[in-house]
């Protein structure tokens, strides 16, 4: 089949002042498109033949290109990941697609993700919330039994679907208020399901939510776009389990030895 | 080049404590004197980082992706083996050792194995101390599934997300201390090559992949956990961006490299589907618990799988190794594969493959159930294919997954070159000539959790720390070729592209070096590889610029290092004459078809030394001691 591609082209990483820089859409015409190849596979193919005519091929982030590592991710026709739902860019195959379509495909748009070229964004910020606390502060070494603490079969199961999340950055693209709070919640909900978690439950929410801040996120007005582009179906009850975490903690006493387990990253 | 493997004295089971015992320490003031630098972010550069750091130790990390969080362990889907003997099925360190000895075909190291088995135990309570979400059963406590070579269920998993929670656990202990300053952290970062001053690692050559800079880094010790080097073949399991750039550089340094040829072939992988192809997906392992492997009794037989009727259907790995069945070890299963298709049965527009099928499990058990298990790959499978798993069996056939090779290592992990460290899948020394699944993992992370903080001491106790400076001459110079390097690439400016030349190697590598190799294609493979290499630097087309992000210009210098690696897997595999493991020599095999072993000639690691050139490489011989596992023929019928 064939497909008429318009593509975010940007050579210069944003700026704070310039945040766009030289990008700009460029169309491209793309024959021999097979129904079996990956999105990315059929962009691998528009590179190759930017290559042969001499032009400089598009930059985009990859690597597992099977649905796991979180590296990829576009904004294919509006919709981060492309059309189809439960599903990573490099999981989208071009079967989703008509032949004759047209296709716009740009970066994750968001302040806190800057553009660094073309299709590829700085997603640290992500990292930098999870240096702030989603973590068990245990250090290596011999920890009890790993079946001494007996977890219920619902809490585990509650805790996985939560720890599922690929760290794609998805949610925040695709959230007009490009609010991390589906991700920051899946941290959360992970954590406080798991005995082992609820220890520093407090803390957690509290340097969470404040890293989350400082990085320039939005605020989430439930419009749960986010849980519609997550790939790994992340359900938007995390955000709820955020929320609530986030309100007891404050609730509590803050005692002054805890403040800040992780640094401010 | 001198090959002291240090395996300490006393029995199996006391080496490693003995071990222990003997290193020097460094003393806890002092720790943070010394500065080390970990390459890799995977399960086991991830958990060295943060063990290393939590001890006191300052540490540098380094990646290729833009985050740790996403080194390629992330895709482990399976599970993880450990000795718990939560079953009650007769599980113990010593069997989990024996089996692991066994399914590498005896060319592993015993004392390391055993090590291994050992920590496995530590593994699974370190995790679960983290928070990592393994599958659980009513009662709460931990669930397990049994993997290939194994007849007890030791394979602890997290849905068919096994690796990807791993790594979480470990990258957010990495992260704890990132976020306490103790770890700094440098993705978007690729290791191009070592620096080498009096004899010792002290430093590293780095190139910053956004903005292009070539950068050195100067440390006490370097750590390499950079994970495999699959991608020679092109195609494979593995991520787009694994390479054997960093474990390549270091042998070219000195670091001797160990059983190149020894790569694992994946018997349960999704078929090509065409020349896009761009890598092959894997369908876990763990799916051979409940699916069944078959095909067609007839040769080129056409019919849809559901109108072959029960008797027409030869479920071949159940007939011939009955004991172990559909869970046969990986490389027994994938050379079964190759022949049922060589002998015309295999299915498919291409014949090459054959079904795994879930037909059964599902009448027996349920297709909830079987959802529950595997969901999230079949949910893979349907995706890539278009095709129901739980409708129709799945189409499969091997591909390129693991290598058992890599750059050798003492018992303490270190390299030939002093202070330089090698853990995970990176080295070469747990595996033998084949692995057994779940066991990459444990692996990875007994080394990075368990080994390393101590080992690593024993050898920083006798150095003076921060002597060497990035400052250093030597820095200068080895950034200088690094440079260099970059600068010919690009100009070149000749006609065909990266990935056309990694394609064409993929080609002779899978042709001549795949599966089955012979005297005759490995020799051929030895004319063409060098061929196209001198063909990749006269004609090779890279564009865009030196400083600034360049994905053409990463993967060409990735692929310069597979073309003149790729020579010395087609060498150690024309040397190795006997066939073991995943190495299968055509000219060795029994009557029916299994690998013959040599081990009066090759009870031995091939440890092969750069000398200017790969032509020139010498080969040497650790050779192997089994004193525990007596040496047999291995069998699973
Ligand atoms: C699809 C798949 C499924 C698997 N399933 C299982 C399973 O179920 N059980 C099991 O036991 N094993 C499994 N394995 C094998 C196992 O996942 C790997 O062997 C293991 O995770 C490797 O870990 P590692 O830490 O050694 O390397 P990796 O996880 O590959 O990490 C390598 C790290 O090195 C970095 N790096 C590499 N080169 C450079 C460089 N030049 N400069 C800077 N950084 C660099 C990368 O950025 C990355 O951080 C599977 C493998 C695959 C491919
Ligand atoms: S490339 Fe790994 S999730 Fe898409």
């Amino acid at each position: 089949m064939k497909v008429t591609l318009h593509i975010w082209r940007q050579s210069k990483p944003s700026t704070k002042d310039d945040f766009a820089q030289d990008g700009k859409m460029v169309r491209y015409e793309l024959d021999h498109v097979s129904n079996d190849m990956s999105f990315l596979e059929m962009l691998d193919v528009l590179n190759e033949q930017l290559i042969k005519k001499g032009e400089e091929p598009v930059t985009f982030d990859h690597d597992c290109r099977e649905g796991i590592c979180g590296t990829c991710g576009v904004v294919v026709n509006g919709e981060p990941h492309g059309p189809e739902s439960g599903t990573t860019t490099c999981q989208l195959h071009m079967r989703s697609f008509k032949d004759g379509a047209e296709i716009w495909v740009e970066p994750w748009r968001a302040a806190a993700f800057p553009v660094i070229k073309d299709l590829m964004v700085d997603r640290t910020a992500l990292d930098r919330i999870v240096q702030a606390g989603a973590f068990v502060s245990v250090n290596t070494g011999a920890p009890q039994d790993a079946n001494a603490l007996p977890v219920p079969k619902a809490d585990a199961d509650k805790a996985f679907d939560a720890a599922a999340c690929i760290g794609c950055g998805a949610c925040v693209a695709a959230c007009k208020n490009a609010s991390s709070m589906l991700f920051v919640g899946a941290k959360v909900s992970h954590f406080v399901h798991l005995p082992q978690g609820r220890v520093e439950r407090e803390t957690r929410a509290r340097n969470l939510v404040a890293a989350m801040d400082k990085e320039g996120f939005g605020n989430c007005t439930n419009q749960y776009e986010c849980e519609a582009a997550c790939p790994k179906d992340i359900p938007v009850r995390v955000i709820a389990d955020l929320n609530r975490e986030y309100l007891r903690a404050k609730v509590r006493e803050e005692p002054a030895n805890t403040k800040r387990i992780g640094g401010d990253g | 080049m001198k090959l002291d493997a240090k395996i300490p004295a006393g029995p199996v089971q006391e080496k490693w404590s003995n071990r222990k015992f003997e290193l020097k320490l460094v003393n806890p003031a002092n720790k943070r004197k010394y500065k080390v630098l970990v390459v890799g972010s995977g399960l086991a550069g991830a958990s060295a980082a943060a063990s290393l750091a939590e001890l006191g130790y300052q540490v540098e990390c380094f990646c290729f992706q833009d985050s740790p969080r996403r080194a390629h362990s992330i895709a482990a889907q399976g599970g993880i083996n450990a000795a718990k003997n939560y079953r009650n099925d007769g599980d113990s360190i010593y069997r989990l050792f024996y089996d692991t000895v066994k399914g590498g075909d005896f060319r592993a190291r015993e004392a390391n194995v055993y090590r291994l088995a050992e920590l496995s135990v530590n593994i699974i309570d370190q995790a679960v101390a983290q928070g990592v979400p393994f599958a659980r059963d009513y009662g709460g406590m931990l669930d397990n599934r049994s993997f290939g070579g194994a007849q007890v269920s030791r394979t602890f998993y997290a849905r068919g997300q096994t690796g990807q929670q791993l790594l979480l656990g470990a990258y957010t202990a990495l992260a704890r201390q990132i976020g306490l300053g103790t770890v700094k952290m440098f993705s978007r970062t690729e290791m191009l090559d070592v620096v080498i001053v009096d004899g010792h690692a002290k430093g590293i050559v780095v190139r910053d992949l956004v903005t292009g800079e070539a950068r050195s880094h100067a440390g006490d010790a370097v750590v390499l956990a950079t994970g495999g080097y699959g991608n020679v073949f092109y195609l494979s399991t593995n991520a787009k961006g694994c390479n054997v750039t960093a474990t390549w550089r270091a042998h070219k340094r000195g670091a001797g490299f160990a059983n190149p040829c020894y790569t694992q072939i994946h018997p349960t992988c999704i078929p090509v589907s065409g020349d896009h192809q761009s890598k092959l997906t894997l369908m876990s392992e763990s799916l051979r618990n409940d699916g069944r492997v078959w095909v067609s009794k007839k040769q080129g037989d056409k019919r849809r799988p559901g109108e072959i009727p029960e008797d027409e259907r030869d479920y071949y790995l159940e007939r011939k190794y009955p004991s172990y069945g559909n869970l046969a070890p990986r490389d027994i299963s994938s050379r079964a594969a190759k022949q049922v298709c060589d002998d015309g049965r295999g299915i498919g527009d291409t014949g090459l493959g054959v079904y795994l099928d879930f037909r059964d499990a599902i009448a027996r058990l349920g297709k909830d159930a079987i959802a529950a298990r595997y969901g999230n790959l079949f949910h893979m499978y349907a995706k890539i294919t278009a095709e129901d798993p739980y409708s129709q069996p799945m189409r499969i056939f091997p591909a390129v997954h693991y290598t058992m090779g890599g750059l050798w290592v003492d018992y303490d992990l270190m390299s030939t070159v002093p202070g330089l460290f090698v853990l995970g899948e990176a080295n070469f020394s747990d595996h033998g000539a084949n692995r057994l699944g779940a066991s990459a993992l444990m692996q990875g992370l007994a080394d990075g959790y368990f080994v390393i903080p101590y080992t690593i001491g024993g050898y920083l106790a006798g150095q003076k720390a921060g002597s060497v400076k990035a400052d250093h001459p030597e820095f200068q110079r080895v950034a200088g070729g690094v440079v260099e390097m970059t600068k010919r690439l690009l100009s070149i400016q000749g006609k065909r592209t990266v990935d056309d030349f990694h394609k064409a190697l993929g080609k002779i590598m899978w042709q001549k070096c795949g599966m089955a190799r012979n005297e005759q294609g490995l020799k051929e493979a030895l004319r063409e590889i060098p061929a196209l290499r001198e063909e990749f630097w006269r004609d090779v087309r890279v564009l865009g610029g030196e400083l600034s992000t360049n994905q053409s210009l990463e993967k060409a210098g990735r692929l310069a290092d597979f073309l003149e690696f790729g020579e010395l897997l087609c060498r150690d595999a024309l040397e190795r004459r006997e066939s073991c493991g995943g190495h299968f020599r055509e000219e060795w095999q029994t009557a029916d078809g299994e690998a013959l072993r040599d081990d009066e000639k090759f009870c031995h690691a091939a440890v092969w030394e750069y000398k200017g050139d790969v032509k020139n490489a010498v080969r040497h011989q650790e050779a192997l001691a089994f004193e525990n596992v007596h040496l047999a023929v291995r069998s699973y019928k």
